[in-house]
């Protein structure tokens, strides 16, 4: 058995890159391409008569591979299927880092998990409070709920919205501009930093567009969000590139975060780098950049 | 005698001045005596060498039994003339005790097989082999041992008359009535025919077999009528769709391309990447993958690739007709896209196998190649290769150009998964040394990378580059804790094949394998 560190709640999730729960050759490695977390899929991907085979193949994966620094994080089947409470036993008892919630619409979706999260963790002896959640929001209604969800528990480290359904229920289809979700996006960005919380947009399925897929990942960055779902290996690395802090920004938050410490040791709460005013708000933001330089191999000082 | 790969190298072996291998470059600045052929002249003047048959070029030619014929793999595993030769001379005209010293043999050849098992077959020189042949050789059935050599040492081992070719035969796509040879022009077009040239120049009888008669004099010629014996027309050289495939496409593997992407990191952190560079690779997955990242690594540094050599296909011949490499010179294709480009395409030429790869000529192209990027069976952590046996030790496959152009290169990468199937790739002892570790520079995983610790000039290459790598030892490790420990193999005494390295010493040898028989 593989014992797996206590997850982070807030760490580096610039990648998600989902697989099916039930292929052995595709989940016995696929932390090799570098992604930040694996989303181990038992929903969709997943035939109806295929699910317990997906939780056989998915609790053994959970306890026989060193998935190492990688996340490992198990999208369930929704709160209205027979599956879900089986699929958070097999997840807590595997020892998933977290879980997502399909087709989260309100704050009684996410307390119905947790509850069942926290009773199995006391069936398999595991650490209560370990393992986390995260949200997917795939309907107008889990949008216009976004805050509450976002903020129903402790265990919720970040939210995410499903283009497929969301697209289907506002009867629209995925726009060059993408115009279709921008309210949307917008609204779920604003209730995740409301709260406190990360949040990841959806997947872009087209392989062979890779122009709308730079695109869409320019967008997201632009936007705010701290990550993205994906479903090909081949799309980490531009991800990963445009997430990644410019060489200026880098030395800008170094900056900041020294001119800070000697300051703050001297009684200075207002100083000026390179003459722009700084205070201890811009402190979170600049460790925040460096941490991401660090991922990416970019900094390597230890002020964070 | 153990030799300098730690392999046990039988003494009833090391006969005529045989050695084992003692090391990259052991026989520089020796003296080679060259082995002339005894050739018949022509003072006549002669219309046609068109005789009307095999069986007919055979008598012509003298041939009996006991005899060497050679063969080019230019057809790979379309070729019908390795048969169809060879069955003319075993049951038509009665022929055994003969040898077969083929550039290569392939799936194309199972029914050599039986005549090794009837005992007409007694001798088989190659660089590869594979299918029926490999496990009848495998099981001992052939009455001497293998001897397989790279492509490069199989020119030299000719030229220094250690291979002696009574009858060469070249398979061409096109011929004129006096033995002018082209690659191409025909209906089973294979591009080079590099691998067919040192045969011509050093066989005491030339037979060329095509299947397109063209107009004298087919110029530029490949192999010239100044060698040729007789010319024999047949309704089929070979079948083309087998002979070069459509395109040799990208991988779209994500783990291939993840590993190229690495092996073009690799390269661009090392100092020989610089305008007008070398470069030679593969076909397999990840290694033509490479092109793709190598590209863009050029474009970026705003350099071209000087030249590059080895077996041909689409990818190289589209960077040449972009203008980003300046020369290809060309031994072999495979695919369309390279046939139909050499000697049409400015800048792509076409090169024996001894001006490729031969260690014992005044300077091949492998002598000037900066990078190559080769595959592997397995690679132990000595950086020995394996390219020839299989996890059962059944031969199945090719050491071809491999040593050579790790030999002469000055960064020779390797990629390979690390493991297949259930078998681990990177192992404590590669079950036959085909390349030795010393011509090793990288290896390139899809579970990380590793530098031959021989070259600390790499390491800090990488390490400035901020690429990470690790011991093969621990990836060694890795592909055992996921797959586990194999048993090692149990061999009987008979020597079944002899791999010899490129400069002649033997390498490795490939003994009986014992019947697996489970407890």
């Amino acid at each position: 058995m593989i014992p797996r560190p206590r997850p982070e709640r807030f760490r580096l999730r610039r990648t998600m890159m989902f697989m099916n729960a039930q292929k052995p050759g595709l989940i016995k490695d696929a932390y090799i391409y570098g992604c930040d977390s694996i989303m181990l899929d038992l929903e969709d991907a997943v035939a109806e008569n295929q699910k317990d085979a997906a939780r056989f193949s998915l609790y053994h994966a959970l306890r026989s591979i060193d998935y190492g620094d990688t996340e490992v994080v198990v999208r369930i089947n929704g709160l209205d299927t027979p599956h879900w409470q089986e699929d958070v036993r097999v997840c807590v008892a595997g020892g998933a880092d977290g879980i997502r919630i399909a087709k989260c619409e309100s704050a009684q979706d996410v307390h119905t998990v947790e509850h069942a999260v926290e009773q199995a963790e006391r069936e398999f002896g595991v650490e209560p409070g370990r393992t986390l959640l995260m949200a997917a929001l795939e309907s107008p209604k889990g949008i216009l709920n976004a805050y509450e969800i976002c903020s129903a528990s402790e265990r919720m480290f970040g939210v995410a919205i499903s283009g497929g359904d969301f697209r289907k229920c506002m009867q629209t289809t995925p726009q060059r501009d993408g115009v279709d979700m921008l309210f949307a996006r917008g609204q779920m960005l604003l209730a995740a930093r409301a709260a406190g919380i990360q949040c990841f947009d959806t997947v872009f399925t087209d392989l062979d567009d890779q122009e709308g897929f730079e695109a869409e990942v320019r967008q997201n960055k632009a936007m705010g969000f701290d990550g993205k779902s994906l479903i090909n290996p081949k799309q980490i690395r531009f991800v990963h590139q445009v997430f990644a802090p410019t060489q200026k920004e880098v030395i800008q938050a170094e900056k900041i975060l020294l001119a800070y410490r000697e300051q703050s040791a001297a009684g200075v709460g207002v100083f000026t780098v390179d003459g722009k005013m700084i205070d201890v708000a811009f402190i979170p933001g600049a460790e925040r950049t460096l941490r991401l330089a660090r991922a990416c191999g970019m900094y390597e000082g230890d002020l964070v | 005698m153990r030799n300098a790969v730690g392999r046990e190298i039988p003494d009833a072996l090391l006969t005529n001045g045989r050695e084992v291998y003692q090391g990259r470059n052991h026989m520089d600045g020796r003296y080679l005596q060259k082995a002339a052929p005894k050739t018949r002249r022509y003072e006549k003047p002669q219309e046609s060498k068109v005789v009307e048959s095999i069986a007919q070029a055979l008598r012509d030619c003298g041939a009996k039994s006991g005899m060497t014929f050679s063969f080019h793999h230019h057809l790979r595993d379309g070729d019908y003339v390795v048969n169809m030769v060879m069955q003319t001379a075993i049951e038509e005209l009665g022929l055994k005790e003969l040898t077969i010293a083929a550039t290569s043999l392939g799936a194309a050849h199972d029914p050599i097989a039986d005549y090794i098992e009837a005992g007409k077959v007694v001798g088989i020189q190659t660089s590869g082999i594979r299918g029926r042949m490999g496990e009848v050789v495998s099981a001992g059935k052939l009455k001497t041992p293998a001897v397989i050599r790279s492509h490069g040492g199989r020119p030299r081992a000719i030229e220094g008359g250690e291979v002696h070719i009574d009858i060469a035969f070249i398979a061409a796509p096109t011929s004129d009535c006096v033995g002018n040879c082209r690659g191409i022009g025909g209906k089973s077009n294979c591009g080079s025919l590099g691998y067919a040239m040192t045969d011509a120049k050093y066989a005491d009888h030339v037979v060329v077999i095509t299947d397109c008669l063209v107009d004298f004099p087919n110029m530029p010629a490949s192999v010239e009528a100044i060698d040729v014996d007789a010319v024999v027309v047949v309704d089929s050289i070979g079948n083309p769709q087998k002979i070069a495939s459509a395109a040799a496409r990208i991988s779209q593997n994500p783990r291939d391309l993840m590993m190229a992407e690495n092996v073009a990191k690799v390269i661009a952190s090392t100092p020989y990447f610089k305008d007008g560079f070398s470069f030679q690779t593969g076909v397999g997955g990840p290694s033509l993958a490479a092109n793709l990242f190598l590209e863009q690594y050029m474009d970026e540094r705003k350099i071209r690739m000087g030249w590059a050599i080895g077996g041909i296909c689409g990818p190289m011949v589209e960077l040449l007709k972009k203008g980003k490499v300046g020369k290809v010179i060309d031994v072999q294709d495979f695919d369309l896209d390279g046939v139909n480009s050499i000697h049409q395409t400015p800048g792509h030429f076409e090169m024996s196998a001894s001006q490729y790869a031969n260690p014992a000529n005044k300077g091949a192209f492998v002598n000037k190649l900066d990078f190559v990027v080769l595959a592997a069976l397995e690679i132990d952590t000595g950086f020995n290769v394996n390219v020839l046996t299989g996890s059962d030790g059944i031969l199945r496959g090719a050491p071809g150009g491999h040593p050579d152009a790790a030999a002469g290169s000055k960064c020779c990468i390797i990629v390979t998964p690390l493991i297949r199937g259930r078998m681990a790739t990177v192992c404590e002892h590669v079950v036959t040394v085909t390349t030795p570790g010393d011509c090793v520079d990288v290896l390139v995983t899809d579970y990380g990378i590793a530098v031959n610790p021989l070259r600390p000039d790499l390491i800090a290459c990488l390490d400035s580059a901020g690429i990470p790598h690790v011991t093969i030892e621990e990836l060694k490790e890795k592909a055992y804790s996921l797959v586990g420990r194999p048993d090692d193999l149990e061999w009987e005494d008979q020597v079944v094949a002899i791999l010899e390295a490129r400069d002649g010493t033997i390498l490795d040898v490939v003994r009986k394998i014992k019947p697996f028989t489970l407890d």
